[in-house]
């Protein structure tokens, strides 16, 4: 919950500029990196650079090359090599430079980061984050935008993480890089350069994996979402009381585990919901979403649940992508579908 | 171009131009030390035996005859239903041992799936190690524990986990060194490609072990790669590629263990291209007669590891019939404990399923689990 701070109030703090999300992401990581010599960033163009995104800005230079790493360019071959670094006791921190561009490394995935602990009886964890910045609305041509979560929550082993705040974007991804799983860290691209004044110097919070937030309490229905379409549910929730409607936005942050407690209490709230994400309908996150839903709040549910997804497409061309995302209007034609008048 | 001592920015003009292109990253390696020899290094029936330890030549030939005997045994416990599969490395002992040995105690072992037997050389309960091939747990062991990582199935995708770990230790300032090993069809996944750029550019103390045995299941090395051989790969990445005749344990032993003292003393990586032959089928599921002849095998039967050495120790007066009487009794003692453990049935826990997924249990899995706990419950009221 970012609250708007009054100039005023952010210079008394001694603040000069709000703080992106991109930095909150680099703080983490160089916080980590001070904390724990065990934690190594690893990636394409990840060093000299800072990251295409700018993310891993300055670690090569402050911790060295040994511990902020370009890589060659092999997607499996970073992540191989990361489950050796950490089969010898490293804590990798492994940059995908796009969504699209992680599929080589799938095999690596989920044959072996996924399933390493389990096949050895856990004996050999694997301690690693993999950030791909993921989703569409950044203007991307062809294999730039991908929501690629599905494929890794379909995937038994790993952990899925996807911050929607500054402040969520540096506490989740301490916490991922802490963890003794390994953690796919989804960073909605378009969500890189949003603001909050949360400030990099402040003693910052550390948030815990697997527990989702109620961004904006509310009584009428309860949007379920995450990553990329939470700013689009806030706008959605703020329009709709236009309509008579209070809608409560619940933001998951964690798709795996997945927090069936706190979205069930919501709804139970509620008794309406609707899924918003950019990801495709069809085998979505949100037909997962929907199911758990129903099957924990059938008897309190007014309406069915609904989703808003992007279409089932191949990720559309930058011209066309405003017509795939799911945005205000979609949100608030599904809230008016949830059956207003045949419950009352 | 003429130097000029004025700092003033001279215009682009034609004398910017330059007929050949301005200097780029060139490789600085002179390819031809890299280049694996012509034929594949031999030295038993060659006077370079006369050099090697006789300590270590008896150790040599007690390990082939025990690795020998491990394959008869696991093969005989898959007729018997006591493995689910095993991919024999009969006619391989000698890569299998040889890998084993080269390596110190602090070293790590990378193998495949086919080799269970390496990992016994090198120390591992054979029970454990065939852990996988029963189906009563995926790796029977810990791999810290021999320092052996998992038997890999995912064809060459446990080479990068050798670089990284060698990697790993090298910038931590441990002298240890990472052999990997793979099949000749492994060579042609991306994975080793991958694999032996990311060591040759890290230098990192790896050795990859290619065992050429002539076939991925039944498709033979021609229709895998067109290389002069899979040793000559190692010229791409810049590092050195060694050729050695598979079947002859002293030569693979040497050609390793001076790998890993290059590896070790910050040599970099070095690729190793065994020649042997898979006497078995590719499991005993398979029926090598659709893909080979008998005439091809049996040539091989007769440049035999085991009885290559035989040979040659006994010319050499190294090995008389109570040697081999003692390590013929050696194996046959592994093999009847291993025939006696292998044939109790393995002690399951269902709940195990559900223990190592997460380091915490999610709901969800405590859910599962709980479902499945009744189930068991059930199941014993029932019985
Ligand atoms: C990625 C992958 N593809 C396919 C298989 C199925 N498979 C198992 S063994 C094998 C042949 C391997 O041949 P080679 O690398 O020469 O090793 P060998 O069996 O001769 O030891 C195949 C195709 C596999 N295990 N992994
Ligand atoms: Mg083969």
């Amino acid at each position: 919950m970012t609250t708007a701070t009054t100039g005023a109030a952010a210079k008394a703090a001694g603040r000069t500029k709000p703080a992106t999300m991109a930095q909150a992401l680099q703080r983490a990581m160089r916080d980590a990196m001070a904390e724990d010599p065990t934690v190594h960033v690893m990636g394409e163009d990840v060093g000299t650079l800072g990251g295409v995104f700018r993310v891993t800005d300055g670690l090569a230079k402050e911790f060295g090359e040994d511990r902020c790493t370009d890589t060659p360019l092999a997607e499996a071959g970073i992540l191989g090599t990361a489950v050796g670094m950490a089969m010898y006791g490293l804590r990798p921190v492994v940059e995908m430079q796009f969504d699209a561009f992680a599929y080589p490394a799938f095999e690596q995935l989920v044959s072996h980061v996924a399933k390493m602990r389990n096949r050895t009886r856990g004996a050999m964890p694997m301690p690693m984050v993999i950030r791909v910045p993921y989703g569409g609305g950044i203007g991307g041509v062809e294999h730039h935008s991908d929501s690629s979560e599905i494929y890794y929550m379909a995937t038994p082993g790993l952990h899925v993480v996807t911050p929607a705040t500054v402040e969520d974007a540096y506490g989740l991804l301490r916490t991922a890089i802490a963890s003794d799983d390994p953690v796919v860290f989804l960073e909605p691209k378009r969500l890189y350069w949003s603001k909050s004044d949360w400030s990099p110097e402040a003693p910052a919070r550390v948030e815990p994996i697997g527990k989702a937030v109620v961004r904006r309490p509310g009584t009428s229905a309860t949007l379920i979402t995450y990553g990329p379409s939470l700013p689009v549910c806030l706008e959605a929730a703020e329009a709709a009381t236009a309509e008579g409607w209070d809608l409560e936005v619940v933001d998951l942050r964690s798709l795996v585990p997945f927090d069936d407690e706190t979205v069930a209490a919501s709804v139970r709230r509620t008794g309406r919901a609707v899924v918003v994400h950019e990801s495709g309908g069809f085998a979505g996150p949100g037909a997962e979403i929907a199911a758990r839903v129903t099957e924990r709040c059938f008897h309190h549910l007014e309406a069915p649940v609904l989703r808003v997804a992007g279409f089932d497409l191949p990720y559309p061309p930058p011209m066309l992508e405003r017509h795939h995302l799911p945005g205000v209007d979609r949100v608030l034609d599904a809230v008016a579908r949830l059956q207003w008048e045949a419950g009352n | 171009m003429q130097q000029r001592s004025s700092t003033v920015q001279e215009p682009l003009a034609e004398t910017a131009y330059r007929p050949t292109p301005p200097p780029a990253w060139r490789p600085r390696t002179d390819p031809a030390p890299l280049l694996p020899d012509a034929e594949p290094l031999r030295v038993l029936g060659t006077d370079a035996v006369a050099d090697a330890d006789p300590a270590l030549l008896r150790r040599l030939y007690a390990e082939l005859v025990r690795g020998r005997r491990y394959n008869a045994q696991a093969t005989a416990l898959t007729k018997q239903g006591r493995l689910a599969v095993y991919p024999s490395t009969t006619g391989q002992e000698a890569c299998e041992v040889a890998a084993a040995l080269a390596l110190e105690e602090r070293d790590w072992l990378f193998p495949s799936y086919r080799d269970t037997l390496a990992a016994v050389a090198r120390g591992l309960d054979p029970v454990q190690a065939l852990t996988l091939l029963r189906g009563d747990w995926h790796t029977g062991y810990d791999p810290r524990e021999h320092r052996v990582a998992p038997l890999c199935t995912p064809l060459a995708t446990q080479l990068p986990h050798a670089v990284g770990l060698a990697h790993a230790a090298r910038l931590k300032g441990d002298d240890v060194v990472a052999l990997a090993m793979v099949g000749d069809g492994g060579t042609s996944e991306g994975d080793f490609h991958e694999a032996l750029n990311f060591a040759a550019v890290w230098q990192a103390p790896v050795v990859f072990f290619v065992q050429n045995n002539g076939f991925a299941i039944s498709v033979p090395l021609a229709k895998q790669t067109a290389a002069p051989s899979l040793a000559h790969k190692a010229v791409g990445y810049g590092m050195p590629g060694r050729l050695v005749d598979g079947n002859d344990v002293v030569a693979v032993h040497q050609v390793l263990t001076e790998a890993v003292a290059r590896a070790r003393r910050g040599g970099g990586p070095t690729l190793v291209e065994a020649i042997t032959y898979r006497i078995d089928a590719h499991t005993n599921a398979d029926d090598a007669t659709r893909y080979r002849a008998e005439g091809e095998v049996e040539a091989w039967r007769a440049h035999d590891p085991v009885l290559l050495l035989e040979r040659e120790l006994t010319e050499r007066g190294l090995l008389d019939e109570d040697g081999r009487r003692a390590a013929a009794e050696a194996a046959e003692t592994m093999a009847a404990e291993l025939r006696e453990r292998m044939n109790a049935d393995p002690v399951l826990d269902p709940m195990d399923l559900f223990t190592h997924v997460y380091a915490e249990q999610t709901a969800q899995l405590r859910e599962q689990a709980a479902q499945l706990r009744a189930e068991l419950e059930a199941e014993g009221e029932s019985r």
